[in-house]
């Protein structure tokens, strides 16, 4: 059988949506009533069938359409994609875990053969089979990790581990919650975290950094992250504010069902093998308000976590501004009643 | 949540005396899949069953990372230490079949090196071993300076010049040849980062002089394993469980614990990566810490121990646990 890819923008007529199995599929982040920082990180091993877990790197109908507006991404602003010298080694890393992955959890759309350093990759979906070199540069027509990632649903950051630290020394970043790889290249873990409010007085980065320095091969964890964007657009970049920034006055009490959307984040840390550092995936998925109170526990819920979220949090995603018209317009979904422990819809 | 390694199910495919002191173990996994590709300077934890008794000690991999068909480590033997080394020489033969840890690397090369200046000591050249041949595969550049006590107790020297030729220099005790540490560490090229394994005598003479000639801390690299030391038996009580046990003379703290049914995280049991840190509830008596994780302001405070390597001697010792 396999997926059904969707043909659909990101972009202009933004005509992303989600088909009702994939409404069912979202990973909504929040299991209680309201939501305050944590260091909410498990092992990342495999979920459910039938959620975004069932396979440690998720491919979903939307992955063609992501992988166009990546190149679209890449085509107007090379940068976002860069790797210092030192990271090539990571890059082919991470080539072979995509592989892998992608290759074991859909085998009717990828394929990988390996013969010795003679490897063959087929991609069905994007119409794609190369033979090329593990570890020979010269044998493909990107870097390891640009070529791998113009074919991966997600941003991937690649961190070198030294001194005790993670530095941001590689990335392919074009899906991005407004934080720019071009800034962050080179940084460390304290660094690139340091516009995070709150956070740094609860010690939280001191901990994360000590769990992530200690990530072992075979062992990846995850956690999810959270925001909201206004239409449903992928590339929400600093070096393209002036693009989408004003769209955040554009929420009226009419449109709110069909502008915002919840952004979740399915953040994992994975050990790579021969370089030693760790990647990265930032797996962003999208929802639109009128797919996601199709579950009415989730309209309760989020309503409850959006109108009591602290001030801090909500400046932070850059909520503030439609924050009033967004809670008033899902406090007509909420009478009230309780919701069920646990994250799935009822 | 516990951060201890994957395991694995191997086999030892062979075992090579390379001199009087040295053996060679070389592990396959049982399934006959290809093991976990790795990095240089990585280790693994092997598990021995001796008796009704387990140890498990680390060893760095040695060989080249480019071929995981197996694993390989070597074991000095070590006449007066606690068993384990002895157990590998004596008792373990090609087809017993053993479990080890994923590899873990706590001694990693820095890939931004424009040089690698590696100083090795004894049994500390296995890590070497795995970077020379990851650096080689890559077409890295350097240079190997290697102590040993006799030409004949140079482990793998041989194997060495001949795959790199004069990028190993040789250093030989019994002839009185010393390596001219200021000198070479004078003469190197920016961007050269320094990695060193030995005795621990060796390691710190390294960081010392490096730091009295102005190499930054985040160039100089080392790794060594503090072996658990034998010691006077002790009483500990672990709190959290409620439970009171003995450590025994040729057993470490952690393996106490984790024989009473505790497992305490771990990954390198040599006193280094800092996971199975303890705090101290109370005490009465002195520690013996042997380990290079904690600061010496920890070792003083008498609040924290790293029961892998350390050890206690008094009346009583209560441990968070």
């Amino acid at each position: 059988m396999g997926i059904t890819f969707r043909k659909e923008t990101f972009r202009d007529d933004y005509t992303f949506r989600n088909s009702p199995d994939h409404i069912r599929r979202f990973p909504f982040p929040f299991n209680e009533d309201s939501y305050m920082y944590a260091v909410n990180i498990e092992p990342h091993v495999v979920g459910p069938k039938g959620s975004v877990l069932e396979n440690l790197i998720d491919v979903d109908e939307h992955y063609v359409a992501e992988m166009q507006d990546r190149a679209l991404v890449l085509a107007e602003d090379p940068l976002r994609c860069q790797s210092l010298p030192h990271m090539t080694l990571a890059g082919w890393d991470l080539l072979e875990l995509l592989m892998e992955q992608q290759a074991l959890g859909y085998p009717e759309h990828f394929t990988l053969e390996r013969n010795g350093d003679r490897w063959r990759w087929i991609n069905r979906p994007l119409g794609i089979n190369d033979t090329f070199t593990f570890g020979d540069t010269s044998t493909l027509p990107y870097g390891p990790m640009e070529y791998i990632t113009r074919q991966s649903q997600g941003d991937f950051c690649i961190l070198d581990q030294r001194d005790g630290n993670l530095w941001m020394d590689a990335g392919m970043v074009t899906t991005q919650a407004d934080w720019s790889l071009d800034f962050d290249i080179g940084m460390n873990f304290f660094e690139w975290h340091a516009p995070v409010p709150l956070a740094h007085e609860k010690g939280i980065f001191t901990r994360a950094l000590k769990f992530l320095t200690n990530i072992q091969q075979g062992k990846p964890a995850r956690r999810l992250n959270w925001t909201m964007t206004i239409n449903p657009r992928l590339d929400t970049s600093p070096e393209n504010y002036h693009k989408w920034g004003p769209d955040r006055a554009t929420v009226t009490p009419e449109n709110v069902g069909d502008k915002v959307h919840l952004r979740v984040e399915l953040q994992s840390f994975w050990r790579l093998p021969r370089s030693n550092g760790i990647v990265f995936p930032i797996r962003c998925y999208l929802i639109k308000m009128d797919e996601l109170v199709t579950q009415p526990k989730w309209a309760r819920r989020l309503h409850r976590v959006i109108r009591d979220l602290p001030e801090e949090l909500a400046t932070y995603k850059g909520l503030t501004r439609y924050r009033p018209t967004l809670v008033e317009w899902l406090s007509k979904l909420d009478d009230g009643s309780p919701t069920s422990p646990g994250f799935g819809p009822d | 949540m516990s951060t201890g390694t994957t395991k694995l199910d191997v086999v030892v495919s062979d075992v090579v005396p390379v001199n009087d002191l040295v053996t060679r173990f070389h592990f396959r996994r049982r399934d006959g899949e290809l093991l976990p590709t790795f990095s240089g300077g990585a280790h693994v934890v092997v598990e021995m069953r001796d008796g009704d008794r387990t140890r498990l000690n680390p060893y760095s991999l040695m060989g080249s990372p480019l071929d995981t068909r197996e694993y390989t480590i070597s074991v000095r033997r070590d006449d007066v230490g606690r068993g384990g080394s002895l157990f590998m020489h004596r008792q373990v033969k090609p087809g017993l079949e053993m479990v080890i840890s994923y590899p873990v690397n706590l001694f990693s090369l820095d890939l931004r090196a424009k040089k690698h200046l590696m100083l090795a000591g004894g049994i500390g050249i296995t890590p070497f071993m795995a970077q020379t041949s990851q650096l080689a595969g890559a077409g890295g550049n350097f240079e190997l300076h290697y102590t040993c006590r006799t030409a004949s107790l140079g482990t793998y020297a041989d194997v060495l010049q001949q795959r790199y030729g004069n990028r190993v220099k040789l250093y030989h005790d019994d002839r009185d040849e010393r390596i001219d540490l200021d000198r070479l560490l004078s003469s190197q090229p920016l961007g050269t980062h320094l990695y060193v394994c030995g005795p621990a005598g060796m390691i710190n003479w390294v960081r010392d002089r490096a730091a009295a000639l102005g190499w930054p801390s985040e160039t100089v690299h080392f790794e060594h394993f503090a072996a658990p030391q034998p010691g006077a038996p002790f009483d500990v009580t672990l709190a959290v469980s409620g439970k009171t046990i003995g450590v025994g003379s040729q057993q470490s703290l952690l393996e106490a614990i984790e024989a009473a049914g505790v497992d305490p995280p771990y990954l390198c049991r040599g006193g280094v990566c800092g996971q199975c840190e303890t705090n101290v509830i109370s005490y009465d008596g002195k520690f013996i810490h042997s380990d290079h994780w904690l600061s010496e302001e920890d070792h003083r405070s008498g609040c924290k121990i790293m029961p892998c390597v350390s050890r206690f001697e008094g009346k009583s010792l209560v441990l968070e646990r």
